[in-house]
């Protein structure tokens, strides 16, 4: 390999100085060496692979009979694809947002000196421990409209109370909404609390001397603090919602029939249940894209506060 | 100390009463799905279709545990959830060992012995914590096939590591670049090796960031589902897996009660973790998922 011979003339130019040292010298290449060439080939190989299995008629299993970009178009003429990218916007815009205002919220209610702030911060926290998977089974019970919260509210005396989302294509997508932020607003919170935390309590001790009231320094002076926070929150929110897979397999299912499909259960279900490798492939390829259009502009936006920072 | 907040007028009074309130309720939204997860994993059947979600259970039972345990259906099978618990030990445990093992070593190397190219061969590296995994799924199912590790849990253990290492280097990469490195200066011109300063020096010092990769990749690879559904077979599936089928298998009456159960299971070693151990929990959350 091209890489370990690189490695191997700085190593031996760098071992010059004496030959006791030439081993030493060797020896944090040759450990660093399994794990780079384990990501070039697993995470960069894969990623060209894929692409490749993408620019070909795969069904069943991976052939090599090259058919251009016809699997894009294939994709974009696909409604389902459509369904599951525009529930993609709606519950990853949803999901970020809400998550960012209600884990600032809380941020800022518990940064007031609470009573059993450890408690109440392991509370939020929590459910972030879990997996998707037993999320999504507890919210499926909780949603189901016989026996769940509808049931419930319904046997407190409100017979005509609905709340059946989980069964209805046009709102299944926002169950998913609901059980995430339930998941993740915790830990976008302890992310502003240590923001909070961070902040020089002078800034708002003089903003209390000019007279401003409590929510107006929150809102023009600490927040605006928090912004990098907030970058950083919004950053894996998103990833999470990219990469969502697990919630929707456990809590909708897709469902009904694949109103609530997202990028991530498409690629599945096409890769591996329905026999198109190559429509799978192309649409984790673009799932790779969206990641990159989102990690792009925020590494580059860090080096350059960084550089000037 | 903090008077403006704490002055005593009624008005004050009345907002305190309120900021309690909200958070109490809360509180209550994030304790109510485990709360009845737990309520109705002890019910009988009949009592969870004649009462209401939060009714406590009249004659509280530990059979849907049981049933959860060792009989209830997964797929075509009906030996419940405990193997598969133990087949995600079983993966977890050699996957969290050695990816912390290689990430140790590596954050090492790439702060105590830098050489031209380490930075970036650790951005290289890095890139692997954000890619969708979607992007190796359908390469990893051929390469493992290659390898002859298809639907074994040593395939698991091998894609759990691979795509552990990037996180857990990012941990101990971190964390050594605050290491004084005077003290490793020194041991080299002392002429200690690598493995001996590593070892004498750095390690003694590891054990906050060991409690935080291990934790942090407990959690990962434990909830992990996509690579467990994608690579594993009946025998060997980790147990968010065998959840997922158990709730989804359609034989007979919906047992909620055993599903409850069976989550309950699948969710108390990463919650025993997290009560343990919160705080390293979270320090892992925010080094692994901000700083890059």
């Amino acid at each position: 390999m091209t890489l370990s011979t690189s490695l191997r003339q700085e190593g031996r130019a760098a071992s010059r100085r004496s030959s006791s040292g030439r081993l030493q010298d060797w020896l944090p290449r040759l450990v660093l060496a399994p794990s780079v060439a384990i990501s070039l080939f697993f995470v960069y190989g894969f990623m060209l692979w894929t692409f490749i299995l993408s620019l070909t008629s795969s069904r069943m299993l991976p052939s090599y009979d090259f058919i251009g970009f016809a699997q894009y178009g294939r994709l974009m003429e696909n409604e389902r694809w459509w369904v599951a990218s525009t529930n993609l916007v709606i519950f990853g815009g949803l999901f970020v947002v809400i998550c960012l205002v209600l884990g600032a919220f809380l941020a800022i209610l518990l940064d007031q000196r609470i009573r059993r702030e450890g408690t109440l911060r392991t509370i939020y926290l929590y459910p972030m421990a879990l997996s998707f998977i037993v999320t999504g089974v507890v919210w499926k019970w909780l949603l189901n409209p016989g026996l769940g919260l509808q049931a419930m509210v319904r046997s407190w005396g409100f017979e005509s109370f609905t709340f059946d989302w989980l069964i209805d294509p046009d709102m299944a997508v926002y169950t998913l909404v609901i059980a995430a932020v339930w998941q993740a607003s915790g830990f976008v919170m302890a992310l502003f609390l240590a923001g909070l935390r961070g902040i020089d309590d002078s800034i708002i001790k003089a903003a209390q001397l000019d007279g401003g009231s409590l929510p107006r320094i929150y809102w023009r002076v600490v927040i605006p603090c928090l912004r990098p926070v907030m970058f950083s929150a919004v950053m894996i929110l998103a990833h999470i919602a990219i990469k969502s897979f697990d919630l929707v397999v456990a809590l909708t299912g897709g469902g009904p029939g694949y109103a609530s499909d997202l990028p991530a259960t498409f690629m599945y279900t096409h890769a591996f249940t329905r026999a198109q490798v190559g429509l799978g492939s192309a649409s984790a390829m673009l799932m790779l894209g969206g990641v990159l259009a989102i990690l792009i502009p925020y590494l580059y936006s860090e080096l350059r506060s960084r550089k000037h920072g | 100390m903090d008077n403006v907040i704490r002055r005593r007028t009624p008005g004050a009074r009345l907002a305190r009463l309120a900021l309690y309130a909200a958070l109490l309720l809360a509180a209550l939204f994030y304790l109510l799905p485990l709360a009845v997860m737990l309520i109705t994993s002890m019910k009988p059947l009949d009592e969870i279709s004649a009462g209401s979600l939060l009714a406590l259970p009249q004659s509280p039972t530990l059979a849907p545990w049981a049933k959860a345990w060792g009989e209830a259906c997964t797929g075509m099978r009906c030996e419940g959830v405990g193997g598969y618990f133990w087949n995600s030990f079983a993966i977890v445990i050699p996957a969290v060992a050695i990816s912390t093992v290689i990430g140790a070593l590596n954050g090492y190397a790439l702060t105590k012995w830098r050489f031209r190219g380490s930075e970036l061969l650790f951005a290289l590296m890095l890139f692997g914590c954000f890619i969708p995994f979607q992007v190796v799924l359908l390469p990893m199912a051929q390469t493992l096939g290659w390898l002859g590790l298809s639907s074994s849990r040593a395939g698991l253990i091998l894609v759990h590591v691979i795509f552990g290492i990037a996180f857990t280097t990012l941990f101990f990469r971190n964390f050594y670049v605050a290491v004084p490195t005077e003290l490793v200066s020194a041991a080299k011109l002392d002429g200690a090796g690598f493995f001996r300063i590593f070892w004498r020096i750095l390690l003694p010092v590891s054990a906050p960031i060991i409690v935080v990769s291990v934790i942090w990749q407990f959690t990962q690879i434990w909830n992990d589902f996509l690579f467990g559904v994608a690579f594993s077979a009946h025998d060997t599936q980790p147990v968010t897996v065998a959840l997922n089928n158990l709730v989804n298998t359609s034989t007979g009456v919906r047992e909620y009660n055993v599903d409850m159960a069976a989550a309950m299971i699948a969710a108390l070693p990463t919650l025993v973790v997290y009560v343990l151990a919160g705080k390293y929990f979270v320090r892992g959350l925010t080094a692994g998922s901000v700083k890059g």
